[in-house]
């Protein structure tokens, strides 16, 4: 057998525990009353242009990102604008947004909610970049980068593949498996929009070995779409990191510092694509998303479409309840998700799962010195040296830091995960990158 | 045999001498056009200096102060935070000029955050080090202003003047031993540590918080929190006090120590430190000793 496409450089392949991928998604109801953050995408914060004592429909521009990196945020159900307040969100601070009290469910006219496969689409690239844009859409994979920015390719850039990640690589997470398998149709007339926009010719799905249902359903469906192949992967994390995915697929390697459009490449997760085709065929702007909430302890694993703006503690309750001996809640995955500190925290656009782990899988182990093993040098996928970093970044040796890549890092967690001797590296990684970052902005400013 | 010893006794001390001859011009020489005039001035201020090399005064280290203070000629301003005006004017008096007035200044820690009255809401588990909590979320207690307790200032002070109290987790500072070299006010990532007057024998008023959230939310979280109403700002006399974003501030030049604030602040969150007791009312926060 030929061995499947993968990256070369580092990975590791944390254990799966995909417990809810058998799990058809569920959509829930709204909730009593929603707060929707202004910051829910990379970039500017949008400006509310409703106050307080607004009526609002479900699908209602609330605010508008006008800045070149920012994102249109709708109201997600119809109600009245209780307040504009500071909400404490996933990042852990208080943070402004729109609290709404929902009464009943109206939907702003012109916004198709008939679930029908909509395929035709007679609209140039210009057009669907407009729908794009003024739905609010934004990376759904978790970094929530503006779509209109990435499918706007900079002058001087040519774009020739367009790259779906369908990898969902995290362990516990299914939101992306369980959308591949119940609207493969819709994704991949997304998928053929984006690459209209984009006017490239050739798009590729990447979808790891670890779900073989989804793999088999879309390389069905692709035959009947131009241009679209599906490519099954290895499974190995972090494979739906965007320079790993064009690595493995296209094997280009994106040069340190600079964007995957400099390789001819645009990235998009197949959650974006589904918000896309509904944004341009069903014009409904982007105020739901599919949330997994997951963990061993969990009653009922399962997979939600929530409206953007539900507390948490809603969708813990929806799968069975918070257990008893939970130990931490986590927002995203395990290997880069962050502990919530308030349950009350509401899902925004970037959420993609919501962990629940027992104390003892929660707790950290004892931190002991570092024996030069380099098996993080051995798995970094970025080819960094964690062990040496760490300490750097922790004695604030800063310019060496930048001499050694940090800005290179993207966080995700593989040298944490691999240390035998539990040290706190990527933590340390993290706060030499903020230090870092700072001094390159006070440098050139 | 005799002869022949001669013969090499004149042999190598005329040639050994001529070389050391050769030698010592050339070194001479050399010395004369690489000659460094140094300014003994400058060794005898460094001798006044503690020798800390804390680098509180802004410079690399003592010596470094003591040249830029011979190569401007006077004290005007450079202060040394350690040693004070009682060095300043040590080398006022060596040197023969007339010393530059400094305020002593200290370190204050301006958050009341403890476990007590900001009780913890979550545990943290990551790297014990404030600027990563600080990236992280908001605190335990829940406070996004607040002292984060992971101790960096500590980790910071060159002169064992803090140290973390383990039962309100705040860091205390040691009036005695703080030379107010800016080192801890530099690390902490939520600048709650600020230099203050160091004050008439020791006395200080201050307000210990910099929550600038609105009164009831930084109230929910912390039962000291300043809520900005404004109370103290109407009692002063001296228009010390001010506010703003909900949070109010005694300028410690204007500040005459009248003691009239601290009483009517509704939450305690103004503290006077080092004071008599009071004679009717007991309020006293013996937060330093």
């Amino acid at each position: 057998m030929r061995a499947l496409k993968t990256f070369t450089m580092g990975g590791v392949h944390p254990p799966e525990n995909k417990l809810a991928e058998k799990q058809a998604i569920e959509r829930l109801e709204p909730p009593k009353s929603v707060a929707i953050p202004l910051a829910q995408h990379l970039g500017v914060p949008a400006e509310p242009v409703v106050s307080r004592g607004d009526q609002v429909k479900t699908g209602q521009l609330i605010a508008k990102g006008e800045a070149f990196i920012s994102a249109h945020i709708h109201s997600s159900v119809s109600g009245k604008v209780k307040k504009i307040d500071a909400v404490t969100d996933a990042s852990g601070y208080r943070k402004k947004a729109i609290i709404i009290d929902v009464e009943g469910d109206e939907w702003e006219e012109g916004i198709d909610r008939d679930e029908g496969l909509q395929k035709q689409c007679d609209l140039d690239a210009k057009e669907i970049l407009e729908k794009v844009h003024n739905a609010g859409i934004v990376g759904l994979g978790g970094a929530t980068f503006p779509s209109h920015v990435k499918l706007n390719v900079p002058r001087g850039k040519k774009a020739e593949y367009l790259i779906i990640n369908g990898v969902e690589c995290e362990p516990c997470l299914t939101a992306d498996h369980r959308l591949m398998l119940e609207k493969g149709e819709e994704i991949l007339v997304g998928v053929q929009l984006q690459m209209k926009a984009l006017g490239v010719k050739k798009a590729i799905v990447g979808i790891e070995q670890n779900k073989p249902d989804a793999i088999q359903h879309f390389t069905k469906l692709a035959k009947d779409y131009e241009g679209i192949s599906v490519q099954a992967l290895e499974v190995k994390y972090p494979q739906g990191a965007e320079k790993q995915l064009i690595k493995a697929l296209i094997n280009r390697e994106v040069p340190s510092g600079k964007l995957p459009i400099e390789v001819g490449c645009v990235v998009h997760n197949v959650g974006t694509a589904f918000a896309v085709y509904e944004a341009v065929q069903k014009n409904k702007p982007l105020i739901d998303r599919v949330v997994t909430v997951s963990g061993s302890s969990v009653k009922k694993p399962s997979n939600f479409m929530v409206r953007i703006g539900t507390p948490v503690s809603a969708l813990i309750e929806a799968a069975g309840g918070l257990p008893e001996d939970t130990g931490k809640v986590i927002n995203g995955g395990p290997m880069m998700g962050k502990a919530l500190n308030d349950l009350e925290v509401p899902v925004t656009k970037g959420t993609s799962g919501i962990l629940i782990f027992t104390e003892n899988e929660a707790s950290r182990p004892v931190e002991q010195n570092c024996i030069r093993c380099a098996r993080c040098v051995t798995i970094c996928p970025m080819g960094l040296e964690p062990y040496l970093l760490a300490p750097l970044a922790e004695k604030q040796r800063l310019e060496e830091c930048e001499d050694e890549r940090i800005m290179d890092c993207m966080e995700c967690g593989s040298c944490l995960y691999i240390c035998p001797s539990a040290k706190p590296l990527l933590d340390h990684i993290r706060v030499g990158k903020t230090r870092v970052g700072k001094m390159i902005r006070e440098r050139s400013a | 045999m005799n002869e022949l010893f001669n013969e090499i006794t004149v042999l190598s001390v005329v040639s050994l001498g001529a070389i050391g001859g050769v030698a010592a011009i050339v070194l001479f020489l050399v010395a004369q056009k690489f000659k460094v005039i140094e300014d003994p001035r400058i060794d005898e201020v460094e001798d006044l200096l503690p020798g800390a090399n804390c680098g509180g005064c802004g410079l690399a280290g003592c010596r470094a102060l003591a040249e830029a203070i011979v190569r401007a000629e006077s004290l005007e301003g450079f202060n040394c935070p350690p040693g004070g005006s009682e060095v300043m004017q040590d080398i006022a008096e060596a040197m023969g000029w007339e010393a530059s007035e400094s305020t002593p200044m200290i370190a204050v820690l301006r958050c009341n955050g403890t476990r007590e009255f900001a009780p913890p809401k979550v545990k943290y588990e990551g790297a014990m080090t404030c600027a990563f909590a600080h990236n992280l979320f908001a605190g335990e207690g829940g406070c996004p202003f607040g002292c984060l307790g992971c101790g960096d200032c500590v980790e910071a002070c060159d002169f064992d003047a803090m140290y973390m109290d383990k039962d309100t987790n705040l860091p205390v500072i040691l009036d005695d031993k703080c030379v107010a070299c800016e080192a801890c006010v530099k690390e902490c990532p939520r600048d709650i540590i600020e230099m203050r007057k160091k004050g008439k024998k020791n006395r200080r008023i201050f307000v210990s918080c910099i929550n600038k959230e609105k009164g009831g939310v930084a109230r929910k979280n912390c039962k000291v929190a300043c809520i900005g109403c404004g109370k103290c700002v109407k009692e002063c006399k001296f228009d010390a006090i001010t506010l703003e974003n909900n949070l109010a501030y005694i300028d410690f030049e204007k500040c005459t120590l009248c003691r009239k604030c601290p009483p009517v602040c509704p939450t305690n969150a103004i503290h006077e430190l080092n004071f008599p007791e009071r004679k009717k009312k007991v309020e006293k926060e013996a937060k330093t000793e």
